[in-house]
This record gives structure tokens, C-alpha cells and sequence, in this order.
């Protein structure tokens, strides 16, 4: 089984494109690498074994993460992050990672942050009904309705939906299809959408769902 | 421009004869049946053309055996083999929903005059 491979990327938009049997594919275009691997943490040392991943210009990086690309022989990237592998056989300090990784056909998971929608109410949040327009509701139309009983609990149950914070969380996208990898213009064509709006960063890895039941 | 615009453009198809609602447009569409690849041919009116860039989209329109079928094809599908135009219409709006309502001779769309 090969091992996981994960790149980092930005989203670019959707468009759609047609296969071979003339059908049209809606595709998200991801700008995806190049990337550069920063730090490799073992089991020995780190106490788990991952690759840190490096993409984009740092405008003006700090000493101590100067300090850090400079460790790795590269230059100073915008955004670092983690992945967590298995085993670490052909990782080297410095690799360049591009859209190349990929193949079409192949299954990814992109992982990215959902576009925030502020403090959201019930309706727009959880997707209630609210309560009617019209028999004399007064001022209680998007209202949840009920959040309990009465004097039996007394309380409102620990997970109940209601108005708060929602989008700007980390969403994962499973089992989307490569429709093609451009590495000369770092392109990445997934099939469907991906969290996060346009020019949001989000990261490219191997299916980790099919793996998992590749194993039992 | 859009940075999908890149992706988009080896998809475009600029070798279509450029029609507009109302004209009487035959679309040679590629059909494959299993093995074999045979060109059907779908006559009738435009009714609407909507979208912009790859996902423009058009519907034609015709009458068979007394039932209206409509059929919307992708602008730049590579299905189609070919467009002819068999007339052009002289419409005074773009979607011409109204020749649903419409039977025989009320449903016919003037043909335009070549200045």
C-alpha cells in the first residue's frame, strides 16, 4: 500500500470541464504546491512521525522561523502544516512537492477551513423552520421554538441546536476524485467542491476512508 | 480574467456557427451506442441561451408527433458534431418561453430579413 501523500494548496474557484464521454465534470481548480518539506518528525524524537510542509512566500519571516526554512535549505514559507505518516522511508529535508503527486483517477481528501458566517440563528444554522408568518406570531418568526420541557429537567439538555458561531471550522472533503494534475501550471482538478472560498488554503491528501477499509 | 479561465480554454469551442434565440438551428449531436458512434440529428428552435464561458448552455426546441420536446445542450459539449443554422428568427426577447403556450401556427417564429 503506498504511503499518504499530502500537498498544500489554495483554492482557486469552480468551473466545469467534459470528459471523454462528453459529460460535463464539475470541478474545483486548486493551486496546488509547490511545496517544500521543512522538518521531519520521528518517532525517536518527536515522539510521532509526520513531514512538515512548507507553501508560499514568507514576506517577512521572524528569526526563529528563518532560522527554521534556513535548517531546511529552503526558502521561507507562509503557511506550515503537519502530516502525519506512518513511516517516514524516502522523506527527505527539502523535497520540493508538486501537482505532480497526484494522477487523475486518483482519491483525495482536501482539507480546508469553511467560509465563517458569523453568529448565525437556528434557521440559517441547523436549518429549523421557525415559526409561522402569519396566526398572530408577533415578532418570533425565525425564533427555534421549544428547547425543552419544564420543571422535569429544569435545564436545557447539553448539545441542544441553537443560535451561535457558525462556518470558519475545519472541514474535510472525502473521496474526491483527481480529475487531472497540472504540474507545470501547479493546477489540481478535484471533482466537487472544497470548503473554504476562493483563495483559501486548503490541503490535498490520499483518501484516508479507502485506506482504512483497504485494511480490515 | 478568471484564474479557472486557464483550465477552461483548451475546453472552448470556437469552430460552432454563432447563433441566437429564435433561429431555427439543426444540432448534429454524436451518439454512442456501445461500440458504434452514429451522428443523430436535433431540429428545432432556440428558445433560451444562458450561462457565460464553458457552462453557457442552450435549449432548442421542436414539436414531435404533436408533443413539444425541448432539449438543452452545453454550448461548447464536444457531443455536438455540428450546428447549421436552417433560419434566423426575428424575436424581440431573449427567452422565447412564450411558444410553450403556443400550438401550430401561433408557435411559428418570423424569420428574420438579411439586411
Amino acid at each position: 500500500m503506498a504511503e499518504v501523500k499530502g500537498i498544500l494548496g489554495r483554492k482557486l474557484g469552480m468551473t466545469q470541464v467534459f470528459d471523454d464521454m462528453g459529460r460535463a465534470l464539475p470541478v474545483t481548480v486548486l493551486q496546488a504546491g509547490p511545496c517544500r518539506i521543512t522538518q521531519i518528525k520521528s518517532k525517536e524524537t518527536d515522539g510521532y512521525a509526520a513531514v512538515q510542509l512548507s507553501f508560499g512566500t514568507a514576506k517577512r519571516p521572524n528569526k526563529p522561523a528563518a532560522g527554521h526554512f534556513a535548517k531546511a535549505g529552503v526558502e521561507p514559507g507562509r503557511h506550515v502544516v503537519e502530516l502525519r505518516l506512518s513511516n517516514l522511508d524516502g522523506r527527505e529535508l527539502g523535497t520540493e512537492i508538486k501537482a505532480d503527486l497526484f494522477e487523475a483517477g486518483e482519491r483525495v481528501d482536501v482539507v480546508g477551513v469553511t467560509k465563517g458566517k458569523g453568529f448565525a440563528g437556528g434557521m440559517k444554522r441547523h436549518n429549523f423552520s421557525g415559526l409561522s408568518r402569519t396566526h398572530g406570531t408577533q415578532a418570533k418568526h425565525r425564533s427555534p421554538g421549544s428547547i425543552g420541557a419544564c420543571a422535569t429537567p429544569s435545564r436545557v439538555f447539553r448539545g441542544t441546536r441553537m443560535a451561535g458561531q457558525m462556518g470558519h471550522v475545519r472541514v474535510t472533503t472525502l473521496n474526491l476524485e483527481v480529475v487531472k494534475a497540472d504540474p507545470e501550471r501547479n493546477l489540481l482538478l478535484v471533482k466537487g467542491a472544497v470548503p473554504g472560498p476562493k483563495g483559501g488554503l486548503v490541503m490535498v491528501r490520499s483518501a484516508i476512508r479507502l485506506r482504512q477499509r483497504e485494511r480490515i | 480574467m478568471n484564474p479557472t479561465d486557464v483550465v477552461e480554454r483548451p475546453y472552448l469551442r470556437t469552430d460552432l456557427a454563432d447563433f441566437r434565440a429564435g433561429d431555427r438551428i439543426k444540432v448534429h449531436v454524436r451518439v454512442v451506442e456501445g461500440e458504434r458512434e452514429r451522428v443523430q440529428i436535433f431540429e428545432g428552435i432556440v428558445i433560451r441561451r444562458r450561462g457565460s464561458r464553458l457552462s453557457e448552455t442552450f435549449t432548442v426546441r421542436k414539436v414531435s408527433f404533436g408533443v413539444g420536446v425541448e432539449r438543452t445542450f452545453p454550448v461548447h459539449s464536444p457531443m455536438i458534431a455540428k450546428i447549421d443554422i436552417a433560419a434566423h428568427g426575428d424575436v424581440r426577447r431573449a427567452k422565447l418561453y412564450y411558444l410553450r403556450q403556443r400550438v401550430g401556427k401561433k408557435a411559428k417564429v418570423k424569420e428574420r430579413r438579411q439586411a
